[in-house]
């Protein structure tokens, strides 16, 4: 099973983990099996027409997917999944 | 009986070639080298412009360290055509250099003739002294720390990120500090706003900033923006800096920066903190990508969560803040590899740092475009932007 990292912002949404298991095969059965598993992340990381939203990136190790194939990027049982929110800036990111 | 100096000089001249500084500076132009000959102390008041410096009393040591090959057409010049001379003479009879000309009347002609010069400014003593571990430093030396005291650097903020930040861009001799913050010191900010102190509580941050960093070093120059940064201030604000630390603390500032940096051409050394976590990266116009290109939109007021207070561990920010200190000086000295598309996120409980790659995104509505294109009026723009903020509390 592949890590999918979580950020501080959707830890609540996870019972606090920062990191999490999850099966699959590609970037988008992951993510679709952490909503599953935690359905308050489910709006926060798919918009309406079933896309990754776009002020979340997910790296897959070091790339961003969408250079990649997108949700259709084959995924490892070695790979890590990084999601990334937009949060630089100080909401809740906070400079100050 | 011996002959004099001066008719031996003469000798010398009547069989070596000389060269009008006006020749000379054509030749330079041809690959010719240039070797200044004088002492130290006559080069370092100045010289032309690109000369090499050997001084005479060491031309045997030293010119091969300047002039490795001997078919090099070589000029030799002094202050008045003398010492070049002898140089000359010495170059080819002694050392074997085939094409060595002396110019004629020297530095002083050459300055009377109105051509450029070149005079390289040099620390005061005080100063050696208290850059000496830089000047150590191949890659900062005199010249990268003349570089540092001619650097204008803006930072956003005086708060967890800008105060170590300026700490220690003050130390090194950055020249020009902005401060933009319009907050006063509170107690609660002491656990990590280490500029600040105890007795200066309700006194403005750039005033207190202004104070620490004077106390630091008086070669800094600190320029004060006791301000919020607006779209009405940003674009007087921000020209003339070399480079922007950003630690702002919200949304529409970030990308009001981000499109406005762009249109300026003027790198922003990013950082964010919550927690025990951080984040980094450097957005250079046009090197690499913007913020925008990183996220082309901020998440929606209901999904992002309050605008409010965040706890904080007080050295996060410390860490943060040093790390944009060092991509700042980095930036400014033109040595390593800045951050630049890559994020680089920092787990503190995990002692962990974890880089991503960011892309240019060639469709990106701000920085796929020439910066005459980007408007006053789109800077920092987004749809029903305006209540973000008050809709999240």
């Amino acid at each position: 099973m592949a890590t999918v990292r979580i950020p501080p912002v959707l830890r609540p949404s996870v019972g606090g983990e920062k990191e999490v298991t999850a099966d699959g095969s590609s970037v988008g059965e992951i993510l679709h099996a952490l909503a599953e598993a935690h359905p308050d992340t489910q709006s926060q990381l798919f918009a309406a027409d079933g896309g990754l939203n776009r002020y979340v990136n997910v790296y897959l190790n070091d790339e961003d997917v969408r250079v990649l194939d997108g949700l259709e990027t084959e995924v490892s049982d070695s790979d890590t999944l990084v999601i990334l929110p937009a949060m630089a800036g100080g909401s809740p990111w906070q400079g100050a | 009986m011996s002959p004099s100096g001066a008719e031996v000089l003469r000798e010398i001249k009547s069989r070596i070639d000389e060269v009008d500084p006006g020749v000379v500076r054509e030749q330079i132009t041809n690959g010719a080298v240039l070797v200044d000959v004088r002492e130290t102390d006559e080069f370092a008041a100045g010289h032309i412009p690109g000369a090499r410096h050997v001084p005479r009393s060491l031309l045997e040591s030293r010119i091969e360290g300047a002039v490795r090959d001997r078919s090099q057409h070589v000029i030799l010049y002094c202050a008045s055509g003398n010492r070049s001379a002898w140089a000359t003479r010495t170059l080819i009879d002694d050392l074997g250099y085939e094409n060595v000309e002396s110019m004629t009347g020297g530095f002083t002609l050459w300055k009377d003739r109105g051509y450029e010069v070149e005079v390289p400014r040099t620390l005061t003593a005080e100063q050696r002294e208290r850059y000496s571990r830089h000047l150590l430093l191949d890659e900062v030396g005199i010249e990268g720390q003349q570089k540092l005291l001619d650097a204008k650097v803006l930072l956003l903020g005086a708060g967890g990120l800008g105060s170590p930040t300026a700490l220690y861009l003050a130390a090194a001799g950055v020249g020009t500090l902005g401060i933009v913050d319009n907050d006063t010191v509170d107690v609660s900010n002491l656990q990590r706003q280490v500029i600040h102190t105890s007795d200066r509580v309700g006194v403005l941050k750039v005033d207190s900033a202004e104070e620490t960093i004077r106390a630091l070093n008086p070669d800094v120059n600190v320029v004060k923006y006791p301000v919020r940064l607006d779209a009405e201030n940003i674009m007087e604000i921000l020209p003339g800096y070399d480079v922007v630390v950003d630690g702002l603390d919200n949304f529409p500032t970030r990308y009001l920066l981000n499109d406005a940096s762009v249109r300026l051409r003027i790198p922003v050394v990013s950082a964010a903190i919550l927690g025990f976590e951080g984040q980094l990266s450097v957005f250079k116009p046009y090197d690499g990508p913007c913020y925008r290109c990183l996220f082309p939109s901020p998440p929606p007021a209901e999904l992002a969560p309050s605008c409010g207070a965040n706890g904080v561990l007080g050295v996060l920010p410390g860490t943060m803040g040093l790390l944009q200190a060092t991509e700042v000086i980095k930036l400014i000295l033109d040595v390593g590899e800045p951050l630049i598309g890559r994020l680089l996120l920092y787990d503190a409980l995990a002692a962990r740092m974890t880089e991503v790659k960011i892309r240019r995104d060639p469709d990106c509505p701000i920085c796929s475009r020439d910066p005459e294109d980007i408007g006053d009026d789109e800077l920092g723009v987004f749809p029903d932007y305006e209540a973000f903020c008050a809709g999240a509390h």
